[in-house]
């Protein structure tokens, strides 16, 4: 007699489909798909020892010296844009970020935000960039997140990045310790990476050459540091441009700055973009330039230094810390007039004519 | 660029200044009438270089700062629609109507978008054939042409879910109004290049010779500025009202004909308000009887809001260069672009914005 129960031994629940061609809710809900995600895409990218443990956090050896900390969360649109794209900025940005206060940078964590329908092949395209970008700063991804939120709840993919380094004991980097005499550098051209955006955002459909500056700048700061350790201050001039950073420098240490108007840099596409949009290229937004205050007598050793590192060849004295006016900035203008530099009110907008 | 440089050259703006001052023997007050001049005289600090007989005052010709409250508050109401893809230019995003400005209208869900072109609110009304595309056509003679070309792009293609709010005002009749103020101080006129460079400059000779004042089309960057700052004086000097064009790269007697053509087929002239002055007649452009089809605030009946202008600010009288902005009491304090007040605050072209921006007065 047969054995009238079915026979089960063969059957499963129907799998779900793991070759996406786009992000699926799924993808964040924890199970399978998720960890077919993170395990595909994501890791072979940011493999480092302390990640691979796949532990809650990650446990690390950190040289003696203070620790610096800084997160910054990116959002841009679009995602992609000549020159970089939203991952090398997220990695560099928290580098430089931590960078900026003498610290060697050890380590970041990465946090993804992907919405419903990102097609993979951005994915992928982004996680590649974060790692070449990660490799090139030294730098190694540690502990990270990944959620994925229903369409139309994020745009495209919200990339957060914490970084950690260490401070060697000794340095003690602040916009607060500024006097009179000291000189402003400014390590490139301006504005590259704010244009670069604009001119493919939607709307302002005009073609040009321009391109994002987006680096690291933990390798510069180095060599800036080895020639001068007394640097009083170092910022990268990112959303408000320099204009933005020069006013917190005067604010916070409560003197004056004046710059030389001639001796701003700005590659010549990038000046025309801003002359035809009517924007100021102070207030724009850079991703791999840094403006340092340097007591006057290492001013031209730092200057030398930056200018012979492939992300400081066009440095300049932009300007000088004065007594004159505490907390304002202002511009001598190629004509001789003196005149204000101000903070921005907010985004900078197109004029009409 | 290169035009750019040489037009920013600071041995050729010297050798401009040491002939005006050579040139001027008493003071003398010269408007400019375009709010691009006004930014480029604070931009470079030409004013603290000139004699101390020339005094510049700043003129109404910044097209966001004269639009009149009345226009942005019904460009609110429609942008707020929920069929509405609302399209702008960007600096009159932040332009506060009344209560609001298109900036709040988008964060509480309108669909509000910056446009640089015209044509590109056609293209969006051509991609979305459910919705209505509207585009806040502002601006002086300058932008006027590429307004009128979406008009014709949408009639030509049969797009009927597309039109413009028209608020287009015109330089002459302004400065026909400041002459025949009775509190008028402008003794000579930089005329605005651009507004030249579409409709030429013989509605000027009328004004020069109607008032007796000297009238000089002049360009933007500070090689250019100083020219027609110097050929006013030498006008003033001699006594000589005369209209003489200096903008010689960029306009011709007759303007841009093709231009003049294309505004004319879709605009008619008409009374127009402008914020902070009042309503001047024949001072503006608006959408032809025939195109009645591509008139929003016909389409969307929102005709019926009247705004009166608040008395708050000085905003008219800077605009007539009767007074400057550091005249007013709320200037840098309840007045800022944080906060405008008034009109030549909102605009990075406006003269109290651009006073906030770069000035001076207060450099301890």
């Amino acid at each position: 007699m047969s054995d009238p129960r079915p026979d089960f031994s063969d059957m499963s629940c129907p799998l779900p489909i793991l070759d996406h061609d786009t992000i699926q809710l799924a993808h964040g809900a924890g199970g399978r798909l998720s960890a077919d995600l993170i395990d595909k895409l994501i890791l072979p990218r940011f493999s480092s020892y302390e990640l691979d443990q796949l532990e809650d956090q990650a446990v690390l050896d950190l040289p003696a010296g203070k620790l610096a900390f800084s997160t910054d969360t990116f959002v841009v649109s679009p995602l992609f844009f000549p020159g970089g794209d939203i991952g090398d900025l997220a990695i560099n940005g928290t580098v430089n970020d931590v960078a900026m206060s003498g610290a060697e940078v050890i380590a970041l964590s990465v946090g993804l935000v992907l919405e419903e329908g990102l097609p993979m092949a951005d994915l992928h395209r982004i996680l590649c960039s974060m790692e070449t970008a990660a490799r090139t700063a030294g730098v190694r991804i540690v502990t990270g997140d990944t959620k994925v939120v229903g369409r139309g709840s994020c745009d495209g993919i919200f990339i957060n990045t914490s970084g950690v380094g260490v401070v060697p004991t000794g340095l003690n980097l602040s916009a607060a310790s500024l006097k009179p005499g000291d000189r402003i550098l400014l390590s490139g051209t301006l504005a590259d990476h704010g244009m670069a955006v604009m001119t493919v955002r939607e709307g302002l459909s005009f073609r040009s050459t321009v391109s994002s500056d987006t680096a690291a700048l933990n390798g510069l700061i180095r060599r800036m540091l080895d020639v001068c350790p007394e640097i009083r201050t170092l910022r990268d001039p990112t959303r408000g441009g320099a204009a933005t950073t020069l006013n917190e420098f005067a604010a916070a240490s409560q003197v004056g700055i004046k710059l030389d108007g001639d001796s701003l840099p700005v590659r010549p596409d990038v000046m025309g973009a801003c002359e035809i949009l009517g924007i100021d290229p102070l207030y724009v937004a850079n991703e791999g330039k840094l403006i340092a205050g340097v007591p006057a007598e290492a001013a031209e050793a730092v200057l030398a230094a930056m200018k012979d590192h492939p992300l400081g060849k066009e440095a300049v004295v932009m300007g000088e810390v004065v007594s004159d006016h505490p907390g304002r900035v202002t511009l001598r203008t190629g004509l001789g007039a003196e005149r204000i530099v101000d903070m921005p009110v907010g985004e900078q907008l197109p004029r009409i004519c | 660029m290169k035009h750019l440089s040489e037009y920013r050259d600071a041995g050729l703006a010297k050798a401009l200044l040491a002939k005006i001052a050579r040139t001027v023997t008493r003071p003398w007050v010269i408007m400019e009438i375009c709010g691009g001049q006004t930014h480029s005289i604070m931009r470079h600090g030409l004013d603290q270089l000139l004699p101390p007989e020339i005094t510049l005052v700043h003129g109404p010709g910044c097209p966001v700062c004269v639009t009149p409250l009345e226009t942005i508050d019904r460009a609110l109401v429609i942008a707020e629609r929920p069929e509405v893809i609302f399209t702008s230019f960007g600096d009159m995003l932040r332009v506060p109507g009344s209560r609001d400005d298109l900036f709040r209208v988008k964060s509480r869900g309108g669909d509000v978008r910056m446009v640089y072109s015209p044509l590109e609110a056609v293209k969006l009304a051509r991609e979305n054939p459910d919705r209505e595309v509207v585009f806040l056509a502002v601006g002086f003679e300058t932008t006027a042409p590429g307004n009128a070309m979406a008009v014709k792009a949408a009639q030509r293609e049969g797009l009927t879910n597309f039109s413009e709010i028209v608020s287009h005002v015109l330089v002459p009749p302004a400065m026909d109004a400041i002459l025949s103020s009775p509190t008028n101080r402008v003794q000579g006129f930089l005329a605005a290049g651009h507004v030249c460079a579409i409709m030429g400059w013989s509605d000027y000779e009328r004004l020069a010779d109607k008032y007796q004042v000297p009238i000089v089309p002049t360009g933007f960057e500070p090689v250019d500025i100083l020219e027609g700052i110097l050929k006013t004086v030498q006008l003033l000097e001699n006594g000589d009202p005369s209209v003489v064009n200096t903008y010689l790269r960029a306009v011709a007697k007759d303007g841009n004909p093709n231009a003049r053509k294309v505004t004319d087929e879709v605009y008619t002239v008409c009374d127009r308000k402008w914020r902070g002055i009042g309503t001047l007649p024949g001072s503006g452009w608006r959408l032809r009887d025939e195109l009645a089809a591509f008139d929003a605030e016909q389409k969307f009946q929102v005709n019926e809001i009247v705004t009166e202008e608040p008395e708050v600010c000085i905003a008219g009288e800077i605009l007539q260069g009767l007074k400057k902005p550091h005249d007013c009491p709320a200037f840098g304090t309840e007045c800022t672009p944080m906060n405008p007040l008034g009109a030549t605050m909102v605009s990075s072209e406006g003269a109290c914005a651009a006073y906030h921006k770069y000035n001076r007065g207060d450099l301890t």
